[in-house]
């Protein structure tokens, strides 16, 4: 089960590599989605998928799944929200501003002498 | 006191709150934040002189015993980097109140320096690997909101970049620690320090520490991963920069010398030589920035790349000495960045251009400015009663001792092509023939200069005063050489 969550992590983590090195702002930040996403499932396994019940006391089982990943995934995930959208709504005023999405249009030569 | 170390934290978490209540009410805020500040710059003295005088101080929060919860850990390296911080951010926004502007002090500047503050402090105190990735994030959103706050054009445009990097960064940090966990099971950072000890430093445990160098050196711009580092840092006002520029890339160097000596100091022969020749070229290509711009901001902006390689060469030869001139050259580059991130602020407001064609003969109306410049130009050269001299001194003759003749020796050329760059802006912007200039008035010039005096003269002061501040460096270093320590204290066994 680990292997086949190694490769799709490494699936998730290629194409975030691929959107990032584009043009387009919006393809850029669809890319830092996917590496969130790689990131946050790698959390999960690399405790091990063993079975075990959901970490509930009230689950009375003999044993449970590591509770320690889940709660950094879920720190992980607010984060990385937050810094989504603050990510959105400044590529949507730099669009208004500047006029394009094009990474290949932004650059600045501001002090460069 | 126990809970004296979660001071330096709250203070600024509980004034942040506060101030983001009433943002419209611009001298009220100032009050607040300045005095508040002052109280934090208060507990962290505190904090030192206990440190100095009972040893390492833990909080273990909410009370669960030390693997299990978040343990904060106050070690000298640490207090006194808080204090630092503390201290620049003090100054920083006593400049800021004539220099910001008041549409950006109405849109929660001030709240934002807060968490800026927060972040920092914490990364500082935490003893949690995931509990710095948090503190990273909440430094990293500070400083993305100043960064943008204004919405010029190239702010908008550096901040898109600056964000990119660091998100990426921060996934990697986050894929990093998973590692980890996976291999050592425990995320508090005594506890993994043990753990490694015990398995004694396995093949995949020196890949996590060139993962962590990679992140790390993301942060703290070390030679192939300083490339977003010019251009963002160019793009926000000059309090701002002088802010990123003393205590962002600190952190990250922090985390670097922390992670360096705590963790991964079993098998230092590739890991410690990875950072040894990571660091030679950070200042290699420092230099050739620095001496090639003709840009004030730009020209400072490379000298902390330079810096960032002196300090972690120090740091990578595991040479007590050397070790020692690093933590010492840490404090002295975050004071002396932000003076001359300052003052150099101030020539721009009152030329109104940072093209050092464009300016000269400064010294003809505001001689205060242009010897204050001088002195600090000398300092962040490392001119011997100044404070630059005594770390490099140290970090020199610790690679001496080391045999390590190459580093040692771009270490002391270094400061050559350094002095040359500050040198540079001396002689083209406050000598030679005055121009007419029409940025602000004489009294706001004089008043920004002030406020950047304070820390050319504390710089003055750490250099004058070497001997005195010894026995606290020779604590931080001790801790760094010797990691029972640093576990002992956390896991009080």
């Amino acid at each position: 089960m680990e292997i086949v969550m190694a490769v799709v992590v490494g699936i998730l983590f290629t194409s975030a590599v691929y959107l990032m090195l584009s043009k387009s702002l919006l393809r850029i930040i669809i890319g830092t989605a996917l590496l969130s996403h790689g990131a946050h499932l790698l959390i999960l396994s690399v405790s091990g998928l063993k079975g075990g019940a959901a970490p509930l006391l009230g689950e009375h089982a003999e044993s449970y799944v590591d509770p320690l990943p889940q709660a950094l995934i879920l720190t992980a995930i607010v984060i990385s929200f937050g810094v989504t959208a603050f990510f959105l709504v400044l590529a949507y005023r730099a669009y208004q501003e500047l006029g394009t999405d094009n990474m290949d249009q932004m650059r600045g030569n501001e002090g460069n002498d | 006191m126990t809970n004296l170390l979660i001071l330096p934290i709250l203070i600024p978490l509980f004034t942040a709150i506060i101030l983001m209540f009433i943002s419209k009410y611009v001298k009220v805020q100032r009050g607040i934040s300045a005095v508040s500040t002052l109280i934090t710059v208060a507990a962290s003295l505190v904090l030192i002189n206990t440190v100095h005088q009972d040893g390492i101080q833990t909080v273990n929060l909410g009370s669960w015993v030390a693997p299990f919860g978040i343990t904060l850990v106050s070690d000298m390296l640490s207090a006194l980097l808080v204090m630092t911080t503390s201290i620049i951010t003090f100054i920083v926004l006593l400049y800021s109140f004539k220099s910001i502007g008041v549409d950006r002090e109405r849109f929660y500047y001030y709240p934002v320096v807060q968490f800026l503050l927060v972040g920092v402090n914490g990364a500082f105190t935490t003893g949690d690997i995931f509990n710095l990735f948090v503190f990273f994030e909440v430094m990293l959103m500070s400083s993305y909101v100043l960064l943008v706050l204004g919405g010029t054009k190239a702010q908008l445009r550096e901040g898109i970049k600056y964000i990119l990097v660091n998100v990426i960064s921060s996934a990697l940090f986050v894929i990093t620690v998973a590692y980890l966990y996976s291999v050592v099971g425990t995320l508090n950072m005594a506890d993994i320090s043990r753990k490694i000890a015990v398995v004694n430093q396995p093949g995949i445990l020196t890949a996590i520490a060139i993962l962590f160098l990679l992140v790390f050196g993301l942060k703290g711009a070390i030679f192939p991963l300083y490339f977003w580092l010019p251009g963002s840092y160019y793009a926000p006002p000059t309090p701002v920069l002088a802010m990123f520029g003393a205590l962002l890339t600190k952190v990250g160097v922090y985390s670097i010398i922390r992670t360096y000596t705590l963790f991964f100091y079993h098998d230092t022969g590739f890991t410690h030589e990875i950072l040894g020749i990571l660091a030679i070229l950070t200042m290699v290509l420092g230099c050739i920035g620095a001496i090639a711009y003709w840009d004030v901001k730009k020209i400072i902006i490379y000298n902390i790349v330079i810096a960032v390689g002196v300090i972690l060469f120090g740091v990578s030869t595991m040479n007590p000495e050397a070790l020692e001139g690093s933590i010492y050259y840490l404090v002295h580059d975050m004071i002396i960045k932000a003076a001359l991130f300052l003052l150099v602020g101030v020539m721009i407001a009152i030329t109104g251009t940072a093209n050092l064609r464009k300016m000269g003969g400064l010294i003809k109306h505001y001689p205060w400015l242009g010897w204050t410049f001088l002195v600090a130009a000398f300092s962040l050269a490392g001119i011997p009663p100044l404070s630059g001299f005594i770390g490099k001194f140290l970090i020199v003759r610790g690679s001496f001792a080391g045999e390590d003749y190459v580093g040692a020796g771009i270490v002391l050329a270094s400061s050559l092509l350094v002095l040359y760059s500050v040198i540079k802006i001396f002689l083209n912007g406050i000598w030679g023939t005055p121009k007419e200039y029409n940025g602000v008035s004489k009294g706001d010039a004089r008043y920004l200069w002030m406020t950047s005096a304070v820390l050319v003269v504390l710089a003055v002061g750490y250099g004058l005063g070497a001997e005195a501040l010894r026995p606290l460096f020779s604590q931080a270093t001790e801790v760094l050489v010797n990691p029972d320590l640093y576990i002992d204290a956390v896991l009080k066994e």
